[in-house]
């Protein structure tokens, strides 16, 4: 059996999991990373992106982050999300990123370009997650 | 003796008083349940990024943040947390006594005391007092916004960071359950270092990106996660306040209720027994 850690999952509304678990896989600011026992003590911002969470005994969990912090330490991993969300709504999600795509196109002056920049990327990412979702229930 | 008419009317009135302070112990109570569900579901962020930040203050960083470091007390800021409104109690009293008694004695070691106030109470309260309010937030609100605290927030961030002040402290209340609660003086900046963990070797974080930017980030957070929590806590505080006090000024009305009536009927038992007693005496003469 592989070898776990612990591992806790907050955000500012809720405590979302807390337990043993083989590996993390969040979305940090340089790219994805996968977390395991034994791994260095890092301190990382994350960007919104989903995150699974491989738990003892092989059993999958896919949640959604909208970003956050990751501190890993020698006796547990703690993720402090800004928002996370179980369950993601397709729909809206879909409508976001049409939103925000479409605002992209209008002129360079009239839109707050880091603000929608970042609204596209979140609604992208809320995506992403729903497919992992899929991905991980389907096996 | 009271004549039998006013004390009617002062039984009236009681009675009407008591009417709404038994309303405002169940809105109370009521608020109270929802100020408490918030601040459960608040409570693990804010323990888990305590616990973070302690690890960070005890590791040997290249970096040292200016958050970490400590500095000669020469000027030293409060954010106290308060109620927007009256009628709880004790509650912002007993705080403002303990706010006060910490700032006398920075005082005496002469450093100066810069207030940041948070709640219409405490701002109306250092107004009356004197003291050097840099900033203040005035209602609050039955849901305290994130949003809305953090300008006030960043303003004693901004100040230590500057190295304006040299100490920074929350005075909230502590809900300890819904009977009693306790005021609480807490240090923010520096800040305090966790209890060691197993063996004494220096160690560092990875840093993903940069330590600079990356602490900024978290710290600012923390900060803003601590008051918040501050904030919510004290709402629930209040709630529980006001609930008590109303509920023994209900109490308290019942009794004068039953004591005017006493009287009343003593003093209307009194005037049947004198006409009475005229009615025979009126008889014997004839």
């Amino acid at each position: 059996m592989a070898m776990t850690v612990h591992c806790d999952i907050v955000s500012a509304e809720e405590s979302l999991f807390s337990g043993l678990v083989e590996m993390v896989i969040v979305t940090g600011v340089e790219g994805e990373l996968g977390i395991t026992y034994g791994h260095a003590q890092l301190l990382t911002a994350l960007r919104p992106g989903p995150a699974r969470i491989i738990k003892q005994g092989g059993e999958e969990e896919v949640l959604f982050l909208s970003g956050g912090y990751v501190e890993v330490q020698p006796n547990g991993i703690t993720i402090l999300a800004d928002i996370a969300e179980r369950e993601i709504d397709e729909e809206s999600a879909k409508k976001a990123r049409e939103e925000a795509t479409h605002a992209l196109h209008k002129a360079p002056s009239e839109i707050d370009y880091a603000r929608v920049s970042a609204q596209l990327a979140e609604a992208e990412a809320r995506l992403r997650t729903l497919q992992a979702i899929r991905k991980a229930a389907g096996k | 003796m009271a004549g039998g008419k006013e004390v009617r009317t002062k039984i009236a009135s009681i009675k009407s008083t008591q009417k709404i302070t038994s309303a405002m112990e169940m809105v109370a109570a009521s608020k109270m349940r929802k100020a408490q569900d918030r601040m459960a579901l608040g409570r693990p962020y804010a323990q888990r990024i305590r616990a973070v930040i302690g690890h960070v203050a005890n590791a040997s960083a290249e970096y040292q943040h200016v958050y970490l470091q400590e500095r000669e007390a020469k000027r030293v800021g409060f954010i106290v947390v308060s109620t927007d409104r009256g009628l709880c109690g004790g509650l912002n009293v007993n705080m403002f006594k303990s706010a006060i008694r910490d700032m006398q004695a920075w005082s005496e070691k002469g450093a100066d005391v810069e207030i940041c106030t948070v709640g219409n109470k405490a701002a109306s309260f250092f107004k009356t007092i004197g003291g050097k309010v840099v900033a203040a937030l005035r209602d609050v609100g039955d849901q305290p916004e994130a949003n809305k605290l953090v300008g006030s927030v960043k303003v004693m961030m901004d100040r230590y960071a500057e190295g304006d002040i040299d100490r920074l402290f929350l005075v909230s209340n502590e809900f300890i359950n819904t009977m009693s609660q306790k005021p609480r003086v807490d240090q923010l900046l520096p800040l305090p270092r966790a209890e060691q963990e197993e063996g004494q070797h220096s160690w560092d974080y990875l840093y993903e990106p940069e330590p600079v930017e990356l602490l900024n980030g978290l710290l600012a957070r923390y900060i803003e996660s601590q008051v918040y929590q501050a904030v919510v806590e004290n709402k629930a505080c209040e709630q529980a306040a006001r609930m008590i006090a109303m509920k023994s000024a209900t109490d308290n009305a019942g009794e004068m209720i039953d004591d005017l009536q006493l009287l009343y009927n003593k003093a209307r038992q009194a005037a049947i027994t004198q006409e009475l007693s005229e009615i025979v005496g009126g008889a014997a003469a004839v």
